[in-house]
């Protein structure tokens, strides 16, 4: 179980985040919704260890993964290589495997910048899932995406979510994307930014 | 290829121009005149016995400044805390003549070829990491936050996620790192050794024979044409596949 219980994060003397706390279970997702600028991202940051400085613990599982709103590919390395160097205990036919999920079985022997932007998208994502993770953490995946591609994106996020049952925190503005997706829906607003709605969906 | 060979015929003609204008072989020989005395050092190996000697001390400096450089450059570029205090020591090394430091290697340390290596790396190291440390500020921050988060191994991340970054850097400071090592090799050499190409120069600079002194330096500068074409611009091509992929 995943329990963040953020007390205080400023930055500088701005206060930006206050007195988040939630729990997320094995297979449920969370999304985090919330206007743009509100600072969604930095708890995502907070959440997977990115940045130490706040006030306040979070329990983390050890194997975590996740997935940026851009790509965030090591573009010097072929798109087989970038899934085997992050998770060097995946087997070849594991990895391939992983590649086939999402569509990308003839890509492997390319480099990401061969690659659409959807797909790089598609690589990130199984990046994300091919290590089986407990805990998945998810900033802004679909965003600036064309409509077909991001429901594509989403219905193979869905899939994956489903097969891997791990926990799942991402943060959207978007609520149809929010309501497809989660268990429960946290709204954060004000200034410092705190939840202001919990709404269990599922 | 034919521009290059078109560039260094022009050279060769101007050469020849000059020397016409100054019609004096004892200043500057015309380019076949060379080929005598060249195959005369050839011939009794005196050539390739300095040629060997100047460039296993250029590979023993290039190797050491390189890898001290690029360490003392991540190491400054990655912790900014270690990099307020050395940074005034790289001013000071950065602003050193190279003269200085060669004379007092050669007098702490002996006229030996500790020295002389010493001497050459220590001119090199602040100028790679300079550059090193350039590059080390300008890794992107995405790409470190995915590896933390998911537990990539250290020496993976920096096989794979730190050195390609910085590849851009450590071949501009390899390029500028062999030109500039390979003339102090020869000013050390010129100071204090009794072997090498720069000894050579010392000698036929006392004797003023002009065309041995060209016919030494004229043959480094072809193997270190050689190293430019055959290692280093195939190598940057190959780490460079990705991006004209």
């Amino acid at each position: 179980m995943i329990s963040v219980d953020v007390r205080s994060k400023s930055y500088g003397d701005v206060p930006v985040l206050q007195d988040i706390q939630f729990d997320v279970e094995q297979g449920q997702t969370v999304a985090i919704l919330g206007p743009s600028g509100i600072g969604k991202s930095t708890l995502l940051r907070l959440i997977a260890g990115i940045d130490p400085k706040f006030e306040g613990t979070v329990s983390r599982p050890k194997n975590m993964a996740i997935v940026f709103q851009e790509p965030t590919l090591l573009l010097w390395r072929s798109v087989f290589d970038n899934i085997q160097l992050i998770h060097p205990e995946l087997s070849e036919s594991a990895v391939r495997e992983a590649l086939s999920e999402v569509g990308l079985a003839d890509k492997a022997d390319l480099f990401p910048g061969q690659l659409s932007l959807g797909q790089q998208r598609r690589l990130s994502l199984a990046r994300g899932f091919a290590g089986n993770p407990d805990l998945l953490i998810m900033d802004e995946p679909f965003v600036s995406l064309d409509e077909k591609t991001a429901d594509e994106m989403l219905t193979l996020t869905e899939r994956l979510i489903s097969k891997t049952q791990p926990a799942t925190i991402f943060v959207t503005h978007d609520t149809t994307e929010a309501a497809r997706l989660a268990t429960q829906i946290l709204t954060l607003d004000g200034q410092p930014a705190t939840l202001k709605i919990k709404e269990t969906l599922k | 290829m034919s521009v290059r060979a078109f560039s260094l015929l022009g050279l060769l003609g101007f050469w020849f121009l000059v020397a016409w204008i100054a019609a004096d072989p004892l200043v500057l020989p015309m380019p076949q005149e060379l080929f005598s005395p060249l195959w005369a050092e050839l011939k009794s190996g005196e050539l390739l016995f300095h040629l060997s000697r100047t460039l296993i001390r250029v590979i023993w400096a290039f190797t050491l400044a390189m890898s001290l450089g690029l360490a003392l450059g991540l190491v400054m570029g990655l912790f900014p805390h270690v990099d307020r205090w050395l940074d005034p020591w790289l001013v000071v090394f950065l602003n050193l003549p190279a003269l200085v430091l060669i004379v007092l290697c050669y007098l702490w340390i002996g006229l030996n070829e500790t020295a002389a290596i010493i001497a050459v790396t220590l001119n090199k190291i602040p100028n790679v990491t300079t550059i090193i440390r350039e590059g080390a500020r300008s890794l992107d921050p995405n790409l470190k936050a995915m590896t933390q988060v998911f537990r990539m191994r250290k020496q993976s991340v920096l096989q794979h996620v730190i050195l390609p970054q910085l590849a851009p850097f450590i071949a501009g400071a390899a390029r500028s790192g062999i030109a500039v090592i390979w003339k102090i090799v020869l000013v050390v050499e010129f100071l204090g050794r009794s072997n090498g190409i720069g000894f050579q120069i010392h000698l036929y600079f006392q004797l003023f024979d002009v065309r041995l002194v060209l016919v030494y330096a004229l043959s480094f500068i072809t193997v270190m044409l050689l190293v430019e074409w055959l290692i280093l611009q195939p190598w940057e091509k190959r780490v460079r596949r990705w991006r004209t992929a």
